[in-house]
């Protein structure tokens, strides 16, 4: 390298000024450099248009090529729940054990396919807009935000479902199911952070995106979506340490909060201690980390 | 690496360059000394491929062996001005679109650095925005994308159609960008791109792919985005697009810079060049 800048004496440039020095005189900025956190943030703000549209875009895109179109919306859920109704409720006979157990076994899985949804698009929010990142320049947390945010639109239709079915099992609306609005903004927080964090790992090792299916089955099966923690534990003596651990998890803790806002079997006492700090404490920790985690790496994506 | 040496002393565009500088008209990409290099991953096959990828997964480490590298870009330097209109020529592979990704800042530059004037905005024609979308929306969000509010998406939308020539055979706007022809999808992806004024804006073949009323316009589009005092770059296998279009010249060759000078004059030399081939 020494022996090409040798034998360049002539070459550019020439007249006073290095071009570095012409760059930094004229207030140039290095290409491709990251913005720093404060910078980024105002930018993704200035963007918040943008990632709503491209949000409500990808929802109706979505089922656009259906015959039956947009009422898929409202099917995929309902179905989903069919499904699992029809395996736990008949098949295994966990009802039994639960109280009102449709509308618990519908409020799990709406729950928790924001969650597992939100997460399986993160893991192609790059991948999936590799010409959007190509083309044009944004703050790329605007994708897996903006993908967060249309499973968040898609869940407000299940919650429309949802409401539906608890009327027909004799859950009517009430003060408490308020409450279920600071619990999904909190979920919302953390399933955007997790999104983040996989959309960063997916874009390095797109391999993720294969594996994610098989964690979020594993996490699924541990979050009492179709059954009930307490009730389940108590028959099977494990160990303190693990039944904490599992009543903890996240997701088990936004549907438990979700369960104890709309159905009125469901108590104070199946909740596990301090939730709505545990709920506060999960959003703020995937929340700010999955977003820093995703910063960290903003000048890579789309690159190679 | 050695090339470079041979290649740089010949170059005969140094005396145009200096009086740039020295007339002091403003600097918009200043490339210093780049050198880029590609590293191929899988460019090794056969045994044991599966498992060296699965170790390359685990260990974080860099790879002193398995991968290739590639060395797309050998020490170019130049700075680029306002107002300027420059083409990029060369055979292919010669690191032209390179060059340009690592100006958009798309590709990371092993040595050397690109100073920008703003955020430049690379114009390719192969990917499409989202497929999924229809042209509408694509509008829509490519402008909000690059930082257009709602309502001036919402001024210059029928601006942008009309540019884009969509809708001249029929009401395909309205369809998936998905079911666009690739001219047509290049169209408007230029269209989207066209609408705000860029500080730098680069093109790598777009013109080639539309018809001849587009090139048309998009040529006089270029113009406008030029007096706007903003940067054009154009990589093109067209030399007619590159003098017509482009004022200066860069004519790259096997990552190298042979030469920098007014269009016509490499262009001339670019096609002696490639006669004697």
């Amino acid at each position: 390298m020494s022996s090409q800048t040798t034998t360049l004496p002539t070459a550019p440039p020439a007249d006073s000024l290095s071009l570095g020095e012409l760059a930094a005189r004229h207030g140039l900025t290095v290409s491709g450099a990251r913005p720093p956190l404060g910078t980024y943030i105002t930018q993704l703000w200035s963007r918040r248009h943008f990632i709503t549209a491209f949000a409500t875009a990808r929802l109706t895109a979505q089922y656009s090529q259906a015959k039956l179109g947009q009422v898929w919306q409202l099917m995929t859920p309902l179905l989903n729940a069919t499904v699992y109704f029809f395996i736990f409720g008949i098949l295994m006979d966990t009802a039994k054990h639960v109280p009102d157990f449709v509308p618990f076994l519908v409020t799990g899985v709406f729950i928790w396919t924001f969650t597992a949804n939100s997460i399986t698009a993160g893991t192609r929010a790059v991948s999936g807009n590799i010409g959007l990142v190509r083309a044009l320049h944004f703050p790329r947390a605007a994708l897996p935000i903006g993908l967060a945010l249309q499973q968040l639109q898609q869940l407000m239709f299940s919650m429309g479902a949802l409401a539906v079915i608890l009327m027909c099992f004799g859950e009517f609306p009430k003060p408490s199911w308020l409450l279920a609005v600071p619990a999904l903004a909190l979920q919302a927080v953390f399933s955007t952070g997790i999104a983040m964090a996989v959309a960063r790992l997916a874009a390095r090792t797109p391999d993720i995106a294969q594996l994610t299916p098989f964690l979020l089955r594993t996490w699924m099966y541990v979050s009492g979506v179709m059954w009930s923690i307490p009730v389940v534990l108590k028959r099977m003596e494990l160990p303190e340490a693990v039944v904490l651990a599992l009543r903890c998890n996240p997701v088990a803790v936004y549907i438990d909060l979700v369960r104890f806002a709309l159905i009125d079997s469901y108590t104070r006492a199946q909740l596990p201690p301090h939730v709505w700090a545990l709920a506060l404490g999960w959003a703020v920790l995937f929340g700010v980390g999955g977003f820093v985690y995703f910063w960290k790496a903003e000048e890579q994506y789309g690159r190679g | 690496m050695a090339e470079t040496t041979i290649d740089r002393p010949a170059r005969p565009a140094d005396p145009t360059r200096a009086g740039d500088t020295a007339a002091g008209r403003t600097p918009t990409v200043v490339v210093d000394d780049v050198h880029i290099t590609y590293k191929v991953n899988g460019a090794k096959t056969g045994r044991g491929a599966a498992t060296a990828a699965l170790s390359r997964i685990l260990s974080r480490r860099p790879r002193k062996d398995g991968g290739r590298e590639v060395h797309a870009v050998r020490g170019v330097s130049f700075a680029a001005y306002k107002g300027e209109a420059i083409g990029l020529i060369g055979s292919n592979g010669s690191g032209k679109s390179t060059l340009l990704k690592a100006i958009a800042g798309l590709l990371p530059t092993a040595r050397g650095r690109i100073y920008t004037h703003g955020q430049p905005s690379l114009l390719g024609v192969n990917a499409a925005l989202m497929g999924d979308l229809t042209g509408e929306r694509n509008v829509v969000l490519g402008g909000l994308a690059m930082g257009m509010t709602r309502d001036e998406v919402h001024a210059r939308y029928d601006e942008i159609v009309d540019f884009s020539g969509i809708n001249e055979k029929g009401d395909f706007i309205s369809l998936p960008m998905r079911t666009y022809s690739s001219g047509m999808g290049a169209r408007l992806r230029f269209s989207i791109a066209a609408a705000k004024s860029h500080d730098v804006l680069l093109i790598d073949e777009a013109l080639a792919t539309g018809d001849a009323g587009f090139q048309r316009r998009s040529q006089e589009r270029i113009a406008e985005l030029r007096e706007e005092a903003g940067t054009v770059f154009l990589v093109s296998h067209s030399n007619s697009a590159i003098t017509t279009t482009c004022d200066r010249a860069l004519w790259l060759e096997s990552g190298t810079l042979r030469m920098d000078g007014p269009a016509k004059e490499v262009v001339a030399a670019y096609e002696a060049f490639t006669r004697k081939k």
